[in-house]
């Protein structure tokens, strides 16, 4: 072992700052011991007390920057000498932007930003609703995409929410459009004069991206949370959703997009509608046009058809505008295509409300049609992983998502279910939602390609045609490129609809037998 | 217009609390965001959830909030004043010949470290209660001293906090609420007593302090009727540089400033006082203690307020971590193990010398300098991480487990916002976030003294058990 001493003349180094440099020092792998001190009697006493002094450490003086030593050989207490210098000499990078400042708690990033005006919540269920809580008593607007909260806890958060004048959407709301700006998972549409309140995000998406397409515009989509129109929770931010948009100068039209309420709650809703100053289209997938049309209401069966009344009554001239009729010739072409065992629709859909429309279609001109989001619990799927007659699967509902992403980030598990469906030789048509926009996978149906391609191609080989429907949810101003997208459907062999509600057209008309 | 009309009509600024792509996207259509640092609040234990959701209900939230507010107006509104010094067998309530304090919660010999055992061994000789060391060990294992924390006679000590009958203690009257606390003498660096070191140079420092020193402060601040304004000193201190912890050199200058002028005046020798001046200028630490008894004596007035969730001591034994709590009254301790400090050491020694953290010193971070004013003390950054950037963010993050900022004591840093003040249990455990302490390392064995300094923070049990019993006692 050698001890090398180096004193540094009048060189002043902090306490501190030698205190912190003797830490780095000894950590050099080389260096047995080390000390970075100035000559002050109280190291030296402290170099004596560890064995280190030496005639030279005992000269130096006050101001004297001392460096001690102990290595395996000389040659490694020069090099470590060297790497020592270089730490003394070390220069911090200064390129180094000013701290953001953090904030841990609600409480204190609204005392910190004062003009912040909603949350955003997404945090596991059970933190949820005091998050939520939270923001409501610092009054800010809530958008709590959180899913498994309870109905009484959503009820609480409603009803402060209520007292307070605040919007609550959610929980397990995942779209929203506030001041033009899209919210978690919604599409970059055009502004303008259509306002929307929905309790079905996907509906909602869809609503948008069409009014978008027929040149129209939205002035703010407000979304409630599915348990909304429950009778539990009996509306209270549907109600004053419309409210808010009625009394709003710049929406014309109110949309309401929603499964059925509860009897209790379309009553309120109904009642609302006919007090409205404003039109209010009426989208409630599966609902009753009559009491709707009582109420004053403009009833809407499906999606388009919802989009194209609020664009009409916003002022759209119906002459101009291309509704996307159906393409009845190639409805003969596929059918022509499909062998006579070819008798079902297989729905596999990443957003829910979609997957509801194109199920209700269907509904229209066949009984056997299964779900896992059948409302009669006779047509329910007894095995979600078994299809059964014409079969619908939401995979974003909870069957699917226990522990994993939502489809329309991990497109896993459809792709497995495609696969699956696409080898049974009852199966006509495929149907698929590809869902664009903030918050969605950046090219869904590229993940899906491959598959689509080799299943495509297995059928052939069997000598059957596979027909697969695919619809991309989304506008030219979303991010993804929806006509990239587009164009990689149709290379597939795919079949592209122009909306949700021509998929679901499309689907029924390709298997429907004897009209 | 409704608040959600104007919902529509303002600039959309979101908080964003959970995922983090949510952020991303509304950055990209130009929304302002703030996302939020969000950790599950109780480390996700439903027990000290349903305790934080109990204390959050309306029907109690106002109380503690009221209480918290009181709590903290009595810490602000403190004036500590420096008005003597004298033995603590003279002022100490509790003292008696055969009695030790020392740092931190409730501890017995068996239990205690070896730094706090080298200081009472030291402390035993220093009295004349034993011949040695070894013999002092004895005494002190014989159930002869009554051993007693430091915070329940009104005291602090920093370090093993060792205080024993013939020490001079600093006399800190609060003029506001009366109360009074009280502090010994800085042994100044770094083979001391409190840190453990117990031979004859430490035996001996004490007996001059005893004889030269303590007389000299004691007959000086005699002629000195209106005594030193403490928080005002601080306050000075901090402009200075100081976050008057782990950096006393201003607030030292400061202090020997005031005191010089009746020093001089005393019936003492030139001798005895050069002495005197070169023991204050051979460390800074010399106002130390005197900082953490102007903190004793603003947290004092601001314990046993009902209902308060405000933590008004933070102190070490070595071995544990207690801290007390405003809205349980008296001497209620709640504790957990004592932590490794982390910094920088001393030439010559490693982590794995480091005994745990002691002291009652984390009193000033409980008052809201020393770690809580980092920002203030660019110099000892490196004793924190390195980047002034570091010591800025470790007072604002401050900010979140603390109810208010202390206008007294500002901070030019940050354009003179208040130091972080009347820390939260609440908060604390809701955001899992941790005061920080600067601290200095006493080596593990007795005998040895400080070895290096650096920060730390408190166990989080003692907080939760806090907020439970927070919550069983609300009214």
């Amino acid at each position: 072992m050698t001890v090398q001493v180096l004193v540094k003349p009048n060189t002043y180094i902090d306490s501190v700052s030698l205190m912190s440099l003797s830490t780095k020092a000894n950590q050099i792998e080389i260096v047995e011991q080390a000390i970075i001190a100035m000559g002050t009697e109280m190291n030296k006493e402290v170099i004596r007390n560890v064995g280190l002094m030496t005639p030279e450490v005992e000269s130096a003086k006050t101001s004297d920057l001392v460096i001690i030593v102990k290595a395996a050989s000389e040659e490694l207490c020069e090099d470590a000498f060297e790497s020592i210098n270089e730490l003394l000499t070390k220069k911090k990078d200064s390129s180094k932007g000013k701290s953001e400042v953090k904030y841990s708690t609600i409480t204190s990033a609204v005392h910190g930003t004062p003009e912040a005006n909603l949350a955003i919540i997404a945090v596991n269920g059970s933190y949820a609703p005091r998050e939520a809580r939270k923001a409501l008593e610092n009054n800010l607007h809530v958008m709590l995409f959180s899913d498994n909260v309870s109905i009484e806890d959503e009820i609480q958060l409603k009803t402060l929410a209520q007292e307070k004048g605040l919007l609550m959407m959610g929980p397990d709301c995942g779209t929203a459009i506030i001041g033009n700006v899209a919210l978690c998972f919604a599409n970059a549409v055009r502004k303008g004069n259509i306002g929307i309140v929905g309790a079905s995000g996907t509906g909602s998406q869809e609503v948008t991206v069409r009014i978008h397409e027929f040149g129209g515009g939205i002035t703010q989509l407000i979304g409630t949370g599915g348990r909304d129109l429950s009778e539990e929770v009996g509306g209270i931010m549907m109600l004053a959703g419309i409210k808010a948009l009625e009394e709003d100068d710049a929406t014309k039209v109110i949309v309401l997009v929603s499964k059925p309420p509860a009897p209790s709650v379309e009553e309120k809703v109904l009642a609302q509608i006919k007090q409205c100053k404003k039109p209010v289209v009426v989208w409630f997938v599966g609902g009753n046009e009559e009491k709707v049309t009582q109420a004053g209401g403009h009833f809407a069966k499906m999606s388009k058809e919802a989009a194209l009344k609020a664009v009409l009554l916003a002022g759209a001239d119906e002459s101009k505008l291309n509704k996307r009729a159906l393409n009845l010739p190639l409805i003969e072409e596929v059918r022509a295509k499909l062998n006579p065992q070819q008798k079902y629709i297989r729905g596999l859909f990443s957003g829910g409300t979609l997957c509801d429309e194109a199920m209700h279609i269907a509904m229209e001109k066949f009984d056997n049609v299964y779900s896992n989001i059948q409302r009669d619990p006779e047509y329910r799927l007894k095995d979600v992983r078994v299809s059964q007659d014409h079969t619908f699967i939401d995979f974003g509902d909870d069957q699917f998502t226990q522990g994993k992403p939502h489809p329309m980030i991990d497109p896993s598990t459809r792709i497995e279910r495609f696969i699956q469906e696409a080898k049974d030789p009852s199966v006509g048509v495929i149907v698929m939602d590809f869902v664009l926009g903030f918050g969605a996978h950046e090219d869904p149906v590229g993940a899906m390609l491959p598959a689509i391609i080799e299943a495509k191609q297995a059928a052939d080989e069997e000598g059957r045609h596979l027909e697969i429907i695919g619809y991309i949810l989304g506008t030219e101003l979303d991010s993804q490129n929806i006509e990239g997208q587009i164009n990689k459907l149709l290379a597939s062999g795919a079949t592209h609809a122009s909306s949700s509600q021509n998929a679901g057209l499309l689907a029924r008309e390709f298997v429907v037998k004897g009209e | 217009m409704s608040k959600i009309n104007e919902l529509f009509t303002n600039k959309l600024n979101v908080i964003n609390v959970g995922i983090e792509n949510f952020r991303d996207d509304l950055l990209k259509q130009n929304a302002n965001v703030t996302h939020l640092e969000w950790t599950p609040p109780g480390r996700g234990n439903p027990e000290l959830i349903a305790a934080l959701d109990k204390l959050e209900d309306p029907s109690v939230t106002d109380k503690i909030e009221a209480a918290n507010k009181e709590a903290v107006e009595r810490i602000i509104n403190s004036q500590p004043v420096l008005i003597g010094f004298d033995q603590a067998i003279n002022v100490v309530p509790g003292m008696t010949k055969n009695t030790i304090l020392h740092a931190g919660p409730p501890i017995t010999w068996e239990r205690m470290n070896g730094p706090m055992k080298g200081a009472v061994t030291g402390a035993i000789v220093f009295e004349g209660l034993a011949p040695n060391i070894e013999e002092a060990a004895v005494l002190a294992a014989s159930g002869e001293i009554i051993f007693s924390p430091c915070h329940e006679h009104n005291c602090v000590g920093s370090m093993a906090g060792v205080t024993s009958a013939s020490m001079f203690m600093h006399i800190v009257e609060n003029k506001t609420y009366g109360n009074i606390a009280y502090t010994n003498l800085s042994e100044q660096m770094s083979k001391i007593l409190r840190m453990g070191a117990n031979d004859e140079s430490v035996i001996q420092r004490l007996i001059w302090m005893r004889d030269v020193l303590g007389p000299i402060l004691r007959d000086a601040m005699k002629l000195n009727p209106n005594g030193i304004d403490l928080r005002l000193m601080l306050s000075q201190a901090l402009h200075m540089g100081d976050e008057c912890h782990n950096r006393n050199v201003a607030g030292t200058t400061l202090l020997i400033q005031a005191l010089t002028p009746y020093i001089i005046q005393t019936n003492f020798t030139v001798e005895q006082k050069k002495e005197v001046f070169e023991f204050v200028s051979s460390s800074d630490y010399f106002s130390g203690p005197t900082w953490m008894a102007l903190c004793k004596c603003a947290l004092d007035a601001a314990h046993g307020i009902e209902n308060s969730t405000i933590v008004t001591t933070m102190a070490r034994n070595g071995v544990e971590f207690g801290i007390r709590v405003s809205g349980i009254a008296g001497n209620v301790w709640f504790t957990g193990p004592a932590q490794q400090v982390i910094g920088p050491m001393f030439a010559g020694y490693k982590p794995e010398d480091s005994g745990l953290d002691i002291g009652d010193s984390a009193i000033t971070e409980t008052y809201g300098i020393g770690g809580f004013a980092m920002a203030t003390a660019p110099a000892i950054v490196s004793l924190v991480g390195g980047t002034v950037d570091d010591a800025i963010s470790y007072t604002t993050k401050m900010a979140e487990i603390t109810t208010t900022e202390n206008p007294n004591v500002t901070i030019p840093m940050l354009d003179f916002i208040g130091i972080p003040t009347g820390i939260d249990i609440q908060k604390v455990i809701q955001t899992g976030i941790m005061p920080i302490i600067n601290t200095a390392i006493a080596h593990k064995d007795a005998g040895i003294g400080m070895i290096g300094a650096g920060i730390v923070n408190p166990p989080i049990e003692a907080f939760e058990q806090a907020l439970l019993a927070l919550s069983e006692n609300i009214k």
